[in-house]
């Protein structure tokens, strides 16, 4: 199953490192990992994307629990959450292409941030899923260029992650 | 008043009221050495090696339960203490590891001695620190002995550029800190326990099963009052031997891999299985889908949640510190009105005498060569059962641990979850420095010995009158043994050639050393070197024993915990 595990930690150098290395010396699975500061510098958020069974995801949650740095850790997928990611994709438009690449930008939300002759670059948002089926819905001969950020995700309603 | 770097790692450890610090110098921790030098609140305790410093350190943690320091350089001295950092990790003991770093301008310029120390021990370490700002370093020791002590204990690396300990700030020692991203857990659940304490009074074939957490936990008296309350059998892990006392009756010894026949049996088939301070570690429970094959309802407490369901489901989890939860727990039982089933618990001691009945620890007492166990035993009775005893790693270490009875937590110094070999002569000198007047002896193999043999000489510097017992089977035992097991006999590079004269060897670094080759010497030798004569010397006794023992019982790796291989099997 995948699982969207959020975490506040102390914003400190290595923070990011002791994560990651634990992910790579347990044998667990990062699908995506981001982090930056909150609104309070001296906590980082960080949204990790993981694959596992039941089990495995219970020990990843322990064991982040256990890093000192860590302050909270908190699997959004166990309750009703909001997912988003950002991408970017740099689409040949040209020719015919052109007003077809913009209308299948349309119907995702995508926006157009930077325009050549040639060229569109798309800005989306949206769940994982979503950016995927953006990039199946377009000839894949016309991308050039794929940036994204992975995803993070906050708690629906009144669930909230703080220290 | 204002202090330097060095000045202050100094005072933190005096505050810390530190005995002893296990050290080598070098560059980077020049600075803090000239501090050392100008005080008399600690003793520094020059070793020949980094590995040793820590190792001596994670004695003195084990035997004492107080928080063991070393000082190490940058670079090799910090990767030479690299292996003794993760050994007293895998086994959960306290230490702070204080490392010299390069100045902080030259961090990451492939500088003189420099290492990632930071990175390198991270997956090795309960927490650690690089302190860039002498501002931060008295509350960063403060914070490093808090992480270390506490909880799941564990060592804590102190990285401190050479600039640092020159940089000057105001020095207070804060008597405590706040972590806010530590807080661990030391109160059981209260519905958990009365649901674990229920349980316990329904078993018919109950079981403890109490691992290193009594140790360190220092919960030994309530496990033994909890025990005796419920007339329950008990077992013990390699790492927990002492915890309950050996030679009482409901003790039927370690499980595990080489553990008694009674033990993995009772573990086998128990229908309720109370988990103590032990985290079902792959030499305990065998293959865990062949321990899952029999029903049994289990519960665990443990400080750490990560070793609660890990590799075995347990039924009820008590997140919580032990000598808390068995108080707690014991308070319940003596008020609960129902009592342990005694039909029940009658017809399961019957069945444990049965299995305990064959003796799975005899061995042949009439040998013309000497028997590694007839030394341990022997050790034992001469040491009234009353000693510390330190060892290496392989066969000698499973012959300690299966025969000389531990009565006492904290008397039992190995490394079982790294297994390191080397840690047996370091370890005796932390022990022995930290308690001057007990009798401590190293049960080693000549191959592990000669991994920390250096140390002989800190031991003539300090006059550390530890005894040496090495078991002298002219091979790696252990690795002889799965090589005749399932290698076709094909003794691949196990054999130790060319071993030196040990007796010469000690004697030329000041020491006694005895020889002994006959069964019929051994309890006079052993009793020579605790005579009060030798009292103030280390003695090496090299005992040469017989090159083809095996341990049994043995549980091969993949089987399940009741397929034993016993040693009248074969
Ligand atoms: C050659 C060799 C052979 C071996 N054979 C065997 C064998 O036959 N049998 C055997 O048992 N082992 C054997 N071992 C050792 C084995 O590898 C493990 O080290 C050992 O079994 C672990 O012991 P433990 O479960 O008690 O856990 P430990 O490693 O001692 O861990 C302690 C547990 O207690 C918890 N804890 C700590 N403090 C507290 C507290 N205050 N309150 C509550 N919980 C706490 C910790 O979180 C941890 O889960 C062998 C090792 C070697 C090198
Ligand atoms: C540092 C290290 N290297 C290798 C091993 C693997 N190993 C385990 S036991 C053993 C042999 C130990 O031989 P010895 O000290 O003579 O003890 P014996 O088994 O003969 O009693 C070896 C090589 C280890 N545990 N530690
Ligand atoms: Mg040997």
């Amino acid at each position: 199953m995948r699982h969207i595990i959020s975490l506040l930690m102390e914003n400190e150098a290595g923070a990011l490192s002791r994560v990651a290395g634990l992910f790579s010396a347990r044998g667990y699975n990062i699908e995506s990992l981001t982090v930056a500061p909150t609104e309070d510098a001296t906590l980082s958020r960080m949204t990790i994307v993981t694959v596992g069974s039941e089990d495995v995801i219970e020990q990843i949650t322990k064991q982040l629990n256990k890093l000192v740095d860590v302050i909270k850790v908190m699997d959004l997928t166990e309750g009703r959450h909001i997912e988003r990611e950002l991408m970017l994709v740099k689409v040949k438009a040209v020719g015919l292409g052109r007003d077809e690449m913009k209308r299948t930008a349309d119907i995702f939300r995508g926006r157009i941030i930077d325009v050549t002759d040639a060229t569109y670059t798309i800005e989306l948002t949206g769940t994982g899923s979503k950016l995927d089926a953006f990039l199946e819905a377009i000839d894949p001969a016309f991308i050039i260029e794929t940036v994204r950020t992975g995803a993070s995700g906050i708690g629906r309603g009144e669930r909230s992650l703080k220290v | 008043m204002e202090a330097t770097g060095a000045e202050i790692v100094v005072r933190c450890l005096a505050e810390e009221g530190v005995e002893f610090v296990f050290g080598y110098p070098g560059g980077a921790v020049l600075n803090i050495y000239d501090e050392i030098f100008k005080q008399n609140k600690f003793k520094h305790v020059l070793v020949r090696h980094e590995q040793a410093a820590v190792h001596a350190a994670d004695a003195y943690a084990r035997s004492t339960g107080r928080v063991g320091v070393a000082l190490v350089t940058s670079g090799p001295g910090v990767t030479n203490a690299v292996t003794g950092i993760a050994t007293a990790y895998m086994d959960s003991i306290p230490i702070v590891v204080v490392t010299g770093q390069v100045p902080t301008p030259a961090i990451g310029l492939d500088a003189f001695q420099e290492v990632d120390t930071v990175g390198i021990t991270r997956p090795c370490v309960k927490h650690n620190f690089l302190v860039k700002d002498v501002k931060d370093l008295a509350v960063t020791m403060k914070k490093a002995f808090i992480i270390a002590a506490t909880g799941r204990p564990g060592p804590v690396v102190v990285d401190v550029p050479k600039d640092v300990t020159a940089h000057t700030t105001e020095f207070e020692y804060p008597a405590t800190v706040e972590i806010r991203s530590y807080n661990p857990v030391a109160k059981g659940h209260s519905g958990q326990l009365k649901r674990a304490v229920q349980m316990l009074l329904e078993a018919e074939r109950p079981m403890i099963y109490a691992g290193g957490g009594v140790v360190l936990g220092n919960a030994s008296e309530q496990l033994v009052e909890l025990t005796r309350l419920l007339g329950f059998p008990i077992t013990n892990t390699l790492m927990g031997l002492g915890g309950y006392p050996a030679t009482d009756r409901q003790n039927l010894g370690m499980l595990g891999m080489h553990g008694t026949y009674e033990a993995n049996m009772a573990m086998q088939h128990c229908d309720v299985l109370l988990a103590v301070g032990a985290r079902f570690d792959d030499r305990v429970i065998g293959n865990p889908a062949h321990f899952a094959r029999e029903q049994r309802r289990i519960i665990h407490i443990d400080i750490d949640p990560s070793s609660i369901s890990k590799r075995v489901k347990v039924d009820v989890p008590i997140v919580g510190d032990v000598q808390s939860v068995l108080t707690e727990m014991l308070t319940l039982l003596k008020l609960a009105k129902e009592k342990p089933d005694a039909a029940a618990l009658n017809t399961w001691w019957t069945q444990i005498e049965l299995w305990r009945s064959k003796n799975c620890l005899n061995y042949n007492r009439n040998s013309p060569i000497i028997k590694p166990q007839y030394v341990v035993e022997k050790l034992w009775e001469v040491t009234k059962g009353d000693a510390f005893i330190t060892s290496d790693v392989g066969q000698h270490q499973m012959w300690a641990a299966q025969y000389y009875k531990f009565d006492k937590p904290r008397r039992w110094i190995n490394s079982g979850g790294l297994g390191t070999m080397g840690v047996g002569l370091p370890y005796a000198m932390g022990v022995q420095l930290a308690h001057p007047h007990a009798q401590v002896a190293c049960i080693t193999g000549e191959s592990s010995i000669q991994m920390c043999i250096q140390e002989l000489s800190t031991c003539k510097q300090y006059r550390i009158p530890v005894k040496i017992v090495t078991l002298n089977n002219r091979y790696m035992g252990m690795v002889r043994q799965w090589q005749e097991f399932f290698y076709g006999s094909r003794y691949a590079e196990s054999y130790m050639e060319s071993l030196p004269d040990f007796v010469k060897l000690a004697e030329a670094y000041g020491h006694v050393g005895m020889r002994i080759d006959k069964p019929e010497d051994v309890e006079a030798a052993l009793k020579e070197a605790f005579s009060p004569a030798l009292k103030e010397r280390l003695v090496f006794m090299d005992f040469q024993t017989d090159q083809t023992e095996n341990v049994f019982p043995m549980v091969e790796g993949g089987k399940g915990l009741s397929e034993m291989i016993l040693a009248e099997e074969l």
